[in-house]
């Protein structure tokens, strides 16, 4: 790191705030939809895919940052999804051993995470051409735009969808049709179109107040 | 350096294999006590959900000591024979002969209730194995509770029968007729003639899973049947 440019300079600190807005990889790059669709449910399935992307985007950025100089070009993609693949069965492996339910749960989306789009996207785009500690803060933000949407979809889709959040119930028992009262779970919501059509909401609410990434 | 060549192109792949391969091995081995301790768990956890225990992964080990009284082994012929029931690999006594194969029985105490005998089932589904929990009440007849549960149906059709309503149906069906005859249960789709007394209703769209799991009942309660038998005497 050069000294005129400090560890967490403006530059650096727009890598991590860009994606949170203006260059999110879901709402204004869409990648990484169908992930996003799967796992938010639910919102600690959400939380625990959002951080196991998080990792895995910050340190597959890092290391291919710092390997990039030696990599053959020809086989730059292959590099780069071996260094992915060995990240995510790492952290698979680690869910397995200490969250085993949630890993249950995300079952096959952990692994899908090697042809999350985000990461080889990000790997391409950024750490190729750009030093370490950009290339990982760049990582952690992307994994934190994607994150942030997830949360988001999954906080509304388990409120309405299930009544509860984090697994704890939120709406009394009493008030369901079933025990006499007047509300219902909309079911509709733990499906997953409707994780796309939230998403949909969120994008149109994000553009209609940033006119500037409204595409021609 | 010319990191195009031919040389340097494959040296860096392999060297990068290596090293990988290395770092995973390491990590898989380092890890494995803990995922197969969690396993245990789950299994223990099915087994308690047989007889309509609810247990999270924390209360599982305490919970299944102070249910599951005993467990042992029979054989075809209902005669007990050595070996840790909890260990045996249902997928390896499949590919053996009837004779030869190991049948692991759990006995719970449910108090008043009685003891229930849980017996372990496996079978397959639309695209993988599927697996199960029957306990029967003392009567050897009557079906206390059913878990069951699948690595990869599809979402929504066959893998509902991890669900409480494809399971709670179960509850009170009995597998021998009134003369005795063994009828296990049936999964039958709306429509299918069946006695109410032996059989559950099918999950619509899952069908091949639904006969994949009555042929699971029906092959693994019938190699029991001599064991039933000693138990009713």
């Amino acid at each position: 790191m050069s000294e005129e440019e400090g560890i967490f300079s403006k530059k650096n600190l727009k890598l991590l705030t860009n994606p949170l807005s203006n260059a999110n990889p879901i709402t204004v790059l869409v990648l990484g939809i169908c992930s996003a669709l799967a796992v938010t449910a639910q919102l600690k399935p959400a939380v625990v895919m959002s951080l196991s992307v998080t990792i895995v985007t910050a340190f597959s950025n890092l290391i291919v940052s710092l390997i990039r100089n030696t990599i053959p070009n020809r086989i730059r993609i292959i590099v780069q999804l071996v260094v992915v693949a060995a990240l995510v069965i790492l952290v698979d492996q680690v869910l397995k051993a200490f969250v085993y339910d949630v890993s249950k749960q995300l079952s096959v989306f952990v692994g899908l995470i090697i042809t999350n789009c985000i990461l080889m996207g990000r790997l391409e785009a950024f750490a190729l051409g750009n030093k370490p500690w950009p290339s990982f803060l760049d990582g952690i933000g992307n994994g934190a735009g994607y994150g942030l949407i997830l949360v988001t979809i999954a906080f509304f889709r388990e409120l309405l969808g299930s009544g509860s959040l984090w697994g704890y119930k939120l709406i009394p028992e009493s008030w369901y049709i079933a025990n006499g009262g007047w509300y219902s779970n909309n079911g509709m919501m733990i499906l997953p179109p409707m994780a796309l059509i939230i998403v949909g909401v969120i994008i149109w609410i994000q553009r209609s107040r940033k006119p500037e990434l409204i595409e021609d | 350096m010319d990191t195009n060549g031919n040389k340097y192109t494959i040296i860096y792949a392999s060297v990068m294999v290596v090293a990988v391969a290395v770092m995973l091995a390491i990590a898989a081995t380092q890890l494995k006590p803990f995922q197969d301790a969690n396993i245990l768990i789950e299994k223990k956890q099915n087994i308690l959900k047989s007889v309509n225990i609810v247990a999270d992964s924390k209360q599982a080990n305490d919970l299944f000591s102070n249910t599951i009284k005993e467990l042992f082994i029979v054989n075809s012929k209902g005669e007990k024979v050595e070996g840790d029931a909890f260990k045996v690999d249902l997928k390896v006594e499949h590919s053996k002969h009837i004779d030869q194969r190991k049948l692991p029985v759990y006995v719970a105490d449910m108090g008043e209730k009685g003891k229930v005998y849980i017996i372990p089932l496996r079978g397959a589904g639309l695209w993988g194995p599927i697996w199960g929990y029957v306990a029967l009440s003392s009567d050897m007849n009557t079906i206390y509770g059913a878990n069951f549960d699948h690595q990869g149906e599809t979402p929504g059709l066959g893998a509902e029968i991890n669900t409480e309503k494809f399971q709670k149906p179960f509850i009170g069906k009995t597998i021998f007729d009134q003369s005795g005859i063994f009828t296990s249960v049936i999964v039958a789709k709306i429509g299918e003639k069946s006695d109410p007394a032996h059989s559950v209703d099918a999950i619509s769209g899952g069908t091949i899973t639904s006969k994949g799991l009555q042929k699971m009942l029906y092959d693994d309660l019938s190699t029991y049947q001599e064991f039933f038998k000693t138990l009713k005497k």
